[in-house]
């Protein structure tokens, strides 16, 4: 794939920087042809991504975000696709089971009220979500989503946290 | 930002603006308050005004539910918008917690016509 166009950038784990890190993926997805609802998607998902840094990775200690946006050409001679890929970086204690970070409802701090809900929301509002972590290590998140191919793949369902909770634990009713 | 106001049995909640995890710290507390001073049996989050919402939004939503429901009270949701609907249907909350019309919330204000009007 080939690189249109890119924009790194290094924020202080201030909760503030989460509005922040959306109005900067925002405005960078503007200059692809995205949808409100592409927007909206990317948005929501870099939140997540940005929150989690700030709130498990670093916690208390005082750190960098990195952001990383990037828009390439798919290259398909087929479809004028292009791919949004913004990776989200953090030099904090990183995650020791990730297929378990990823199920919906699991969180490790239920006492801040976290839903548990981020990566899902990440998996259902991208194309493709890739978590690079270990323990120590600080974490790596990219999350990719194909602009220009709307209705021509197919769609992706939304599922729901509380169907997937009973195990989990999660939202009681 | 928001907005407080008693509605009978009710205490209204409406939200403003974007509620992430920033955001949401101030609004928990606040409501938090308002909640210990009026112990409404139902309480109605309003989201009309929302223009943005990531999990830390459900997971403050999810904290209050569990709240009222200790004091075997009940939580609705009006104006869920377009911005925030996805969001809403991805965390499931729409399965626990109900929408309720806004005429209905705006009956019950009035004491004679509580009920099933
Ligand atoms: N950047 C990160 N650094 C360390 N741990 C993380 C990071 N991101 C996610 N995690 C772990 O993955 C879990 C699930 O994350 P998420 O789905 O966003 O739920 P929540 O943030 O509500 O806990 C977190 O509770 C945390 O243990
Ligand atoms: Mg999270």
């Amino acid at each position: 794939m080939k690189v249109i166009n890119q924009v790194k950038l290094e924020m202080l784990n201030d909760s503030k920087n989460e509005a922040f890190a959306r109005v900067v993926a925002a405005s960078f997805a503007a200059q692809a042809d995205v949808t409100l609802e592409e927007i909206s998607d990317i948005k929501t998902a870099v939140s997540e991504a940005v929150t989690n840094a700030i709130v498990h990775g670093y916690s208390n200690s005082v750190g960098y975000v990195g952001l990383d946006c990037k828009l390439m050409d798919a290259e398909n001679p087929l479809l004028p696709v292009r791919v949004l890929e913004i990776e989200i970086r953090d030099n904090g204690r990183g995650i020791s089971d990730i297929a378990r970070a990823r199920q919906p409802l699991f969180t490790t701090q239920p006492e801040l009220e976290r839903s548990g809900m981020g990566f899902t929301v990440m998996e259902t509002f991208m194309d493709e979500v890739i978590v690079d972590s270990s323990p120590g290590q600080g974490t790596k998140v990219i999350l990719r989503k194909e602009i220009g191919a709307a209705g021509k793949l197919p769609k992706k369902s939304v599922k729901s946290g509380v169907d997937a909770g009973s195990e989990a634990g999660g939202i009681d009713d | 930002m928001l907005n407080l106001y008693r509605k009978g049995a009710m205490l209204v909640v409406r939200l403003e603006g974007e509620l992430d995890h920033h955001s949401v710290a101030d609004i928990r507390v606040e409501i938090d308050e308002a909640l210990e001073e009026n112990l409404p049996e139902i309480l109605i989050f309003d989201l009309a005004n929302v223009s943005f919402m990531d999990s830390s939004g459900i997971g403050m939503i999810i904290g209050r539910y569990r709240q009222m429901q200790e004091q075997g009270g009940r939580v609705g949701f009006v104006g869920i918008n377009q911005k925030i609907d996805k969001l809403m249907q991805v965390s499931g909350l729409l399965k626990i917690i109900p929408i309720i019309e806004g005429s209905e919330a705006d009956e019950s204000n009035k004491p004679s016509q509580t009920g099933n009007a």
